[in-house]
């Protein structure tokens, strides 16, 4: 994967590194070193014009350092893993790193922020460490090869002389950086951070109520608001009477917003969120129920059965591969249905924002700080320079804090009020309008001989799509990727017909992932046993017919694996040390199952196996074992907790979690009807880490492809029972 | 408005509110006490839990009038000194993820552990099934609360 760093553009060329930081107000007067550098940006984001960087190192005369990050931290611990990059090739010492949140913060997503800014990080270290070393020799007039630096001092290794980076600042600011591109990099022998289970910075914090979310920002002068907008894309407002809410007590204006759009609202302002709130349940408002209230996911559902009888709209290139089948041969058809999921983080949507004298200040628990400052910039007509975002912790991310929908809201209020002011929008905002993850489902053919090759599969995928009218065909993010298709099939056949639809949709924790790994880690698990394999036996079969032969690698003159046989190997590899670590031939007692499964995905790979107990009326998940091969590992703690949490929250979307669609309206709007997984329905979990030596890969979306898979496939073991809809019906599985 | 008395973490505050006004806003919007959390305000998310009169409860659903006289714990006022051992087992397990949540956890966990010193996993799944926690850090939880009881023990 490249490295999405831009170079400088012509106007950068003629600012050198050293004046444009010497004219960073933040920093000016300090005396203070800094180096700046660019963290990757996902989705094409571009730079802003007058900025060659988004992120800093600082280091302080006193020793201070401060690592100044564009990147949101939403709990996935890129406050402490980024650091920890940059402490290992600067060579800082940990305890006196501190965190602070770039101005500049650029999208956070698609598992990229230490994958994809591994290599500008330890570049940006390097310089710093380099230039210290430089400064030092140069104070002791001696040659530099007879320093070195650690923990955030050079040291003269023959005299044992010490100078701390701080002392040597002044002197470093006046010498030249090495060049980022050819700068020396520490070989994996020499890291003493990375690897290592390093406790988050940002928890402490997070364990006393310090932690400030966005909703948690108090400017002096706060003021609260709420909006009314129409319960249906599309519906548009006819009138409203103003007068009911401005009663409410604490209710200090009510006024109509209308976006550059055309969409018009009705925003409530309180002294509290509680009189805001209050306002808008007093207002009377009618909307005109739009073009899409006749939408609902009954009849979505019957729309994409139809469908999987009709030919396809869309079907991919591959290549046909003739097999010649060993006996008899078997054919299994299969349908799989997922539904709209939310992604209900319990942070609430919010944003706050104070406009004045044509200038404008953001706080935002945001997962795209650049999209806010255009969005804001956009909406209220001013330069993108006269926008300053503080991007906040974020209270759960998970795509959720793309969306710009609240923004433009906080920006035509705040402009109205002159005041901060805080949008909040309440739980059943939050929910009815989020932009829901995709759904639909798929029909599956699959034929295997008396061997258990596996002859043919192909899918025929109808679903909303993720894509609203963003230009990009419908079936874009949707089908997994056939180039690296996860097992070797000889016909593989994927097709697409999509579901029409006007509800939101958008990016949900691992995106199209999270529906195809199930999807294709059941039915390959039906495959097993229709041809009467051990399930992990079968995976492996396929598996090795892939993977390079033992014995060709490391032979001098053998060819290079290609990345489909380095991904069976990786695959092999971790499903191989799930059997073992969950003891999968171990015998269970009648009534409980495993389920086994493996995936690849943003360059990183895991195997898991659950164990559950099936009982008379439902079925309990007991445990979880894990196998992952993330590439190089940073920080196993953390990478861990993306494991346990993603797959937890995998599980809730297997077992609780769907949005519902009556009349072009979510009816689950709250936890009462959109449910989450609770804790008595959380298994343990034991979780292994490969370090195969690869660069990092991404983490973030990895642990919640297979929750549902493997349940499911659990299931079948105990009960015979084959879950194919998404949420899994408890009473469907039991014995 | 009518003026209400509250004791919160040992401190005497007046406000001026509504008397429905529920006490998660009053501690937010009036007092400045962000650590306590809005996430459902139905009283099923559990992330606006404090402690009133030693009891986990959940602050959207009480009003102030009704909490006027009470006292009133907030996760600012957990730790008499330095941190309570529920925060510092949360530390030790690195419990938190977005950390939304967890003021709500702490404050559920450490009213258990006021009044059973020594859970077992069901008692914990119980008291805690109450508490949403959308990043998925309920197994670290779990994990956290036997440490916390095993370090309050010794």
């Amino acid at each position: 994967m490249k490295i999405n760093v831009e170079p400088p553009r012509e106007t950068h060329l003629k600012l050198s590194r050293r004046a444009f930081l010497a004219s960073s107000a933040a920093v000016a007067g300090t005396g203070a070193l800094v180096i700046g550098f660019r963290l990757y940006r996902p989705f094409h984001v571009p730079h802003s014009a007058g900025d060659p960087f988004d992120s800093w190192i600082r280091i302080y005369p006193d020793n201070r350092v401060e690592l100044v990050l564009a990147k949101s931290e939403m709990g996935q611990g890129v406050f402490t893993a980024l650091p920890m990059v940059l402490a290992e090739e600067a060579e800082l010492d940990w305890s006196r790193v501190r965190v602070v949140q770039s101005e500049e913060s650029t999208g956070t997503g698609g598992s990229g922020s230490v994958r994809e800014s591994y290599l500008p990080l330890r570049q940006a270290g390097a310089q710093l460490r380099e230039v210290m070393i430089s400064a030092a020799a140069g104070r002791w007039a001696i040659p530099r090869e007879e320093c070195f630096a650690r923990s955030g001092s050079v040291t003269h290794r023959t005299s044992g002389r010490v100078l701390s980076y701080g002392g040597l600042v002044e002197q470093a600011r006046r010498l030249p950086l090495p060049d980022a591109k050819t700068v020396r990099l520490k070989t994996r022998g020499e890291f003493n951070l990375l690897g290592r289970p390093l406790p988050h910075l940002d928890i402490p914090d997070k364990t006393t109520g310090r932690a400030r979310f966005g909703i948690d920002v108090r400017p002096a002068g706060l003021v609260f608001a709420t909006v009314a907008q129409s319960p249906r894309v599309g519906g548009t407002l006819i009138d409203f009477d103003r007068s009911p809410a401005l009663q409410v007590p604490g209710v200090l204006d009510v006024f109509e917003i209308r976006s550059r759009e055309g969409i018009r609202q009705v925003a409530v302002v309180g002294r509290t969120t509680w009189a805001a709130m209050r306002g808008r349940d007093a207002l009377k408002v009618r909307w005109n129920p739009g073009p899409h209230a006749g939408e609902s996911s009954e009849a979505m559902t019957a729309s994409m059965r139809a469908a999987f009888d009709k030919p396809p709209e869309w079907t991919w290139p591959t290549a046909h591969i003739s097999a010649t089948p060993a006996g008899p041969v078997k054919q299994i058809e299969s349908v799989y249905e997922y539904p709209f999921l939310a992604h209900a983080p319990i942070e609430p949507m919010n944003t706050t924002i104070h406009v004045q004298e044509g200038r404008c200040e953001v706080w935002a628990p945001t997962q795209d700080g650049h999209g806010v400052r255009k969005t804001v910039a956009q909406e209220l007509g001013m330069p993108e320079s006269n926008v300053r975002v503080h991007v906040t912790f974020v209270g759960g991310g998970f795509g959720s804090r793309f969306n710009k929908a609240y923004t433009v809201q906080a920006a035509l209020i705040a402009r109205q009020m002159k005041l901060p002011v805080q949008l909040v929008w309440t739980r059943e905002d939050t929910i009815a309008y989020d932009e829901f993850r995709q759904c639909g489902g798929q029909k599956l053919r699959g034929s295997i001989d008396s061997k258990g090759n596996v002859l043919s599969w192909s899918c025929h995928i109808v679903d909303t799509s993720i894509t609203g009218p963003c230009g990009m065909p419908p079936q874009a993010w949707e089908a997994p990727d056939l180039e690296t298709f996860l097992y070797p099939i000889p016909n593989l056949h994927y097709t697409y017909s999509q579901i029409q639809s006007a509800i939101r949709r958008g990016a949900w924790r691992s995106v199209s992932e999270s529906f195809n790994g199930f999807v294709l880690e059941s039915f390959i698990d039906e495959l097993a046993h229709a041809a009467r394999i051990d399930p992990y036996l079968f995976r492996r079969r396929l598996l090795a017919s892939d993977a390079p032969p033992p014995q060709a690698i490391g032979q001098n003159g053998a060819a290079a694996p290609t990345p489909k046989q380095q991904q069976a190997e990786a695959l092999l590899a971790v499903l191989d040390q799930v059997a073992e670590r969950a003891q999968w031939r171990s015998p269970l007692a009648k009534g409980r199952g495993r389920g086994i499964a493996c995936w690849r995905a943003y360059t990183s790979y895991i195997a898991q196996v659950a164990e559950i107990t099936s009982t008379k009326d439902r079925f309990h998940i007991d445990r979880i074992v894990s196998v992952v091969d993330c590439g190089q590992v940073l920080n196993p703690n953390g990478v861990k907790a993306q494991i346990e949490g993603g797959c937890t929250m995998g599980l809730s979307a297997a077992l609780r979690e769907a949005v519902t669609i009556q009349n072009g309206v979510a009816q689950e709007q709250n936890f009462n009807s959109y449910q989450l997984l609770r804790m008595p329905d959380t298994p343990t979990f034991e979780t292994y880490l490969v370090d195969s030596g690869r660069e990092p890969g991404g983490i973030g979306e990895l642990g919640i492809t297979l929750a549902a898979p493997i349940v499911g496939n659990a299931v079948f073991a105990a009960t015979g029972k084959r879950l194919k809809r998404l949420p899994f019906q408890l009473d469907e599985a039991s014995l | 408005m009518p003026q209400y008395a509250l004791q919160i973490n040992s401190v005497k505050r007046t406000v001026e509110a509504e008397p429905e006004m529920p006490l998660l806003w009053v501690l937010r919007d009036l007092l400045n006490l962000t650590g306590t959390k809005y996430g459902c305000g139905i009283g099923l998310c559990g992330a606006c839990t404090v402690h009133v009169e030693g009891e986990a409860t959940r602050s959207c659903q009480v009003s102030v009038a009704s909490a006027a006289g009470k006292q009133i714990r907030t996760i600012e006022g957990l730790a008499e000194k330095d941190l309570h051992f529920v925060q510092q087992a949360w530390i030790a397990e690195q419990v938190p993820q977005c950390g939304y949540c967890q003021s709500g956890q702490i404050m559920s966990a450490a009213a258990l552990l006021a009044v059973n010193p020594i859970p077992t996993d069901a008692e914990i799944d119980d008291a805690m099934a109450g508490n949403l926690c959308r990043c998925g850090t309920y197994f670290r939880i779990r994990k956290a609360i036997h440490r916390a009881a095993q370090e309050m023990r010794s």
